[in-house]
């Protein structure tokens, strides 16, 4: 047997107690830095979740490519559809897997266990899930252009998206951590998921087709409005409701 | 330390905690034994604050659950039959993250100390992934015990180990226990628990139905009580 004589000798435990950094709004920061690191360290080692979600992203608008053969002017008017339908459904691969990691091996009782307001843990996730969406967009944008020949560089369109981004992984990643507990997790998100993002979806496809189609930035700016209300809304319920989402 | 008053757990219309009691004093090993479905890791969970009580009162260490359930999780450890470990993560990384979520000062010297108490300092640098059941249950408790919390709760802590793990684990657990921590472990495997704990209580049918202290029962006699204490229930 391994020899714990080191254990015994050790100091006893009131003597040991190691000091807590108690301040609750650096608690909360510190939170929510540790899990956002945790999901960033985690995946630059295993690049399961990328990867799954860029494949994915990139089969879907090589599909469309050959499915559509459009002339200039027909490709201004899909192009944001098909990219919203891109990012979505990878989207959904990403948050899908992002929950499934923490209950796998009970890690998310793990984050529940620890002494900090859990809607750090939820900020935490939702900015490690949109910095990976972020990455898969940046990824597919230039690879769309390419096929389509269309320059999807635009300011306009890059505020779009990052807005659309932030709604969905908001509500997503909320979401994502209720249907985790069920057993049909992975048919659930989408159900639940997706009536819920409609609003943001809309607002995405035709806040994009505008600066795409060269539309005037009056018709445009109520679907960007649209958006950030959303992000704004949605944020903060997600940040009122979590603690009882993940509590049984 | 934990003071447990009428607790009543209900899924839906199914009552799992049926008006459970339950005290235990500062520094005990209470065993809590139970056959399965008996309500041992709803009654685990509510004590961690994973779970909501249905109705009753629930106090660690002077806190009431649900209300200050942030001061009850900074004096808990817990460990459970999953490691509650991130695979893509190495063992001194999985202390640092756990480290930085319960604000634990020179994390660094506390991260190498308790890797040191469980046995698996030369293993820091490996992902958890690669380690066997056992070393990642010794590194679970390694977790636990990193902010060095007052009680700590074991949810069938033995699963899936085989005898040397299983030996290896009951050395820790002594360990931590022999350190004036106040201990509630579930099981159903009596041998184990006997040589652990101080005290023993039956659970059935969502509540305790037997309770006997170490010295008032001999070893061997424990299973005969725990078989009668379930067939009464």
């Amino acid at each position: 047997m391994r020899d714990t004589s080191h254990i015994a000798s050790s100091t006893p435990h009131s003597q040991t107690l190691p000091a807590i950094q108690s301040s609750p709004f650096g608690a909360f920061w510190r939170a929510l830095w540790a899990v956002v690191w945790k999901d960033l360290a985690a995946e630059l080692r295993s690049r399961e979740l990328l990867s799954s979600m860029l494949v994915f992203a990139l089969l879907v608008i090589l599909i469309f490519n050959f499915a559509l053969e459009l002339d200039a002017r027909e490709r201004a008017n899909v192009t944001s559809g098909v990219l919203w339908v891109t990012f979505t459904f990878a989207g959904t691969l990403g948050l899908n897997r992002s929950m499934a990691i923490e209950k796998d091996r009970g890690c998310l009782d793990g984050l529940l266990l620890a002494p900090v307001d859990r809607s750090a843990i939820y900020f935490g996730k939702a900015f490690g899930n949109l910095v990976f969406m972020l990455v898969v967009e940046l990824i597919v944008l230039p690879v769309y252009s390419l096929l389509y020949n269309t320059n999807l560089f635009l300011p306009g369109l890059l505020l779009v998206i990052l807005l659309g981004s932030i709604g969905y992984v908001a509500v997503g990643t909320l979401l994502a951590s209720m249907a985790v507990q069920a057993r049909t997790r992975d048919v659930l998100l989408p159900i639940l998921l997706f009536p819920v993002v409609i609003p943001v979806v809309i607002a995405a496809v035709k806040g994009s087709g505008g600066f795409l189609q060269g539309i005037p930035m009056d018709e445009i700016t109520p679907w960007i409005n649209l958006l950030i209300v959303y992000d704004v809304i949605f944020t903060a319920v997600a940040f009122m409701v979590f603690d009882y989402v993940v509590e049984e | 330390m934990i003071e447990v008053r009428k607790l009543v757990k209900r899924f839906g219309l199914k009552s799992v905690l049926r008006g459970l009691d339950f005290q235990v004093e500062a520094g005990e090993f209470v065993a809590l034994l139970g056959p399965n479905g008996a309500g041992k890791t709803t009654f685990l969970r509510i004590l961690a604050s994973l779970s909501r009580p249905s109705l009753g009162d629930v106090r660690i260490g002077g806190y009431s659950l649900p209300a200050q359930a942030s001061a009850v999780r900074r004096r808990l450890g817990v460990v459970s039959h999953l490691p509650l470990l991130y695979g893509d993560l190495t063992a001194a990384e999985n202390l640092r993250f756990y480290g930085r979520m319960y604000g634990v000062a020179d994390l660094n010297q506390r991260v190498d100390a308790v890797l040191e108490l469980v046995g698996l300092a030369a293993r820091q640098r490996d992902l958890v992934r690669t380690f066997s059941r056992g070393m990642q249950q010794r590194l679970a408790i390694g977790r636990a015990v990193l902010h060095d919390p007052e009680v700590m709760l074991f949810d069938e802590p033995h699963t899936g180990l085989d005898q040397d793990a299983s030996n290896m684990l009951d050395t820790i657990l002594r360990e931590v226990a022999a350190r004036g921590r106040t201990v509630v472990m579930t099981s159903h495997d009596l041998a184990r628990t006997a040589d652990l704990a101080s005290r023993f209580d039956v659970l059935s049918r969502g509540a305790i139905v037997a309770s006997v202290r170490r010295g008032e029962i001999e070893t061997d006699q424990l299973p005969r009580f725990y078989r009668e204490a379930v067939r009464e229930a």
